[in-house]
């Protein structure tokens, strides 16, 4: 494993969300959110549907702007500093975000030019032997399972090596074999020392993955405990509790 | 894994990281079109039936169809333009590949510009087909420098203002019936000067009266690619 760059202290705290605050309309999502990431952390952002959870990812993407608040990813103010926060950041959602017409080699080859990144053809050979895809390097996108497509777009997500991995409900629509073989490529991507978020309904999934947990409801984090401060204790109670509160 | 590559190149200069991304992206269009030919067939299919229906509804001598073709020509193109828009960003729409594009840390305008070169080049292999073939059906010489020139100009124009367009159309859920609503009345300005330049090449008009729907045609193109230039990345934004 390659060792990790020294961060400088302002970097010691990957993502700092302060008082944010997320309005469509009239409707607001999120209600004046507060949550710092450490960098290496694996956070399991947990809740019921409509919390909020995929707003905030998007907007840590900056692919959303907050209405109020402050938001920093890897030191970089969003929105103003979005392109230098794009550079160190690999999202991957329920959509892949690939082409179909495209083989997986050729996704990540475009990515790749998409993002600059320098010796692409070496990159790929070793993200497409990170996610288990090299033999199929040269199949189209649109012949590939559902569990497939997903590896691959964690390929993508990572084939320019960021510091910040997202991952919004990435097990949606997985079968139990699918979801495994993703797990296994989610500790693979998380044993590499990035700070990852992930949001997910499926909670035996998020314990098994996370070192930490937050409970998001109705616009801002109502909980929060640690895979050290649960021993003893289970995830489901601890979320039934925090969302009883 | 090789060692942590998370930034561009930091020598490549913003100009060059800008190519690059248009190009990906171009590249990456052309790839997908020249495996699936949705986009391409559909908007040659419809071109050929176009000017097959024109060519058996208007039944006329040689000068009066000199005199409709430039007409006849740039229907046919706008119609067809229009499907290829259409579809050329519903396709990053419905796979939610937007968003990927949206994540690259480059400036957004390089996305845009790499689909109006890729969109641009569509259309004008649909013309450089479709013309060869109205010249057979109307017994019509379309082969003449300054009639491709206003063709390049024309397509030019009415792709750069339907990128972006179809770009603000995409987020609608009418998006096929919105483009056309949206496109028509902002390219009047371009169908109108191609077809008035393109007729008076065909019917063989002095050249003076034809220059300043030329310079139409080139103002028009500037204005509008400075426009999209600026806009681009607040089309896109949720």
């Amino acid at each position: 494993m390659p060792s990790l760059p020294r961060l400088s202290a302002s970097e010691a705290s990957m993502i700092e969300v302060t008082k944010l605050v997320k309005r469509f309309g009239t409707k607001t999502v999120l209600g004046g959110l507060d949550l710092e990431v450490r960098t290496g952390e694996f956070v399991a952002l947990l809740g019921p549907n409509g919390a909020g959870k995929t707003t905030f990812l998007r907007i840590l993407a900056s692919l959303s702007h907050p209405s109020l608040g402050e938001v920093r990813v890897a030191g970089h103010r969003l929105p103003q500093q979005a392109a230098a926060v794009r550079a160190r950041l690999g999202v991957v959602s329920h959509m892949p975000l690939l082409y179909g017409d495209l083989t997986a080699e050729e996704n990540l080859r475009f990515y790749g030019r998409l993002y600059g990144i320098p010796r692409l053809a070496e990159r790929i050979d070793d993200v497409l032997g990170l996610i288990g895809l090299d033999a199929r390097r040269r199949d189209l996108v649109r012949t590939f399972s559902r569990g497939m497509q997903q590896r691959l777009a964690i390929g993508r997500a990572v084939l320019h090596d960021p510091d910040v991995m997202l991952f919004d409900e990435p097990h949606t629509g997985l079968d139990q074999d699918a979801s495994a073989m993703l797990d296994t490529v989610l500790k693979s991507v998380a044993a590499r020392g990035r700070t990852v978020v992930m949001t997910s309904h499926d909670l035996v999934r998020a314990e098994a993955l996370a070192s930490r947990f937050d409970v998001l409801s109705r616009g801002v984090i109502v909980a929060s405990t640690t895979r050290r401060q649960l021993r003893g204790s289970n995830l489901l109670t601890f979320y039934k509790h925090s969302l009883a509160d | 894994m090789a060692g942590r590559t998370s930034t561009p190149p930091q020598r490549e200069s913003p100009a060059a990281g800008f190519l690059r991304a248009v190009s990906a992206v171009a590249w990456k269009d052309l790839a997908a079109e020249f495996r699936s030919r949705e986009l391409f067939t559909a908007m040659l299919v419809f071109s050929l039936l176009v000017i097959l229906i024109f060519n058996f509804a208007l039944e006329l001598d040689i000068r009066t169809r000199e005199a409709v073709t430039a007409g006849v020509l740039w229907v046919t193109f706008a119609f067809a333009g229009t499907l290829g828009l259409n579809r050329s960003m519903s396709i990053e729409k419905d796979q939610a590949s937007l968003d990927g594009l949206l994540l690259a840390p480059v400036d957004r305008s390089a996305i845009y510009f790499g689909k109006v070169l890729s969109n641009l080049t569509f259309m004008l292999i649909v013309e450089a087909i479709v013309l060869p073939v109205y010249s057979f059906l109307y017994n019509v010489n379309l082969l003449q420098p300054g009639l491709l020139l206003i063709l390049l100009l024309g397509s030019i124009g009415y792709i750069v203002v339907g990128t972006l367009l179809a770009a603000m159309a995409v987020q609608s859920r009418t998006r096929d019936v919105m483009l056309p609503i949206l496109l028509f009345p902002v390219v009047i300005p371009v169908l109108i000067a191609a077809v008035k330049a393109s007729g008076g090449f065909l019917t063989g008009d002095d050249p003076v009266s034809i220059v300043p729907w030329l310079n139409l045609l080139i103002v028009y193109d500037v204005i509008f690619t400075s426009i999209a230039f600026m806009v681009f990345d607040y089309v896109v934004e949720e």
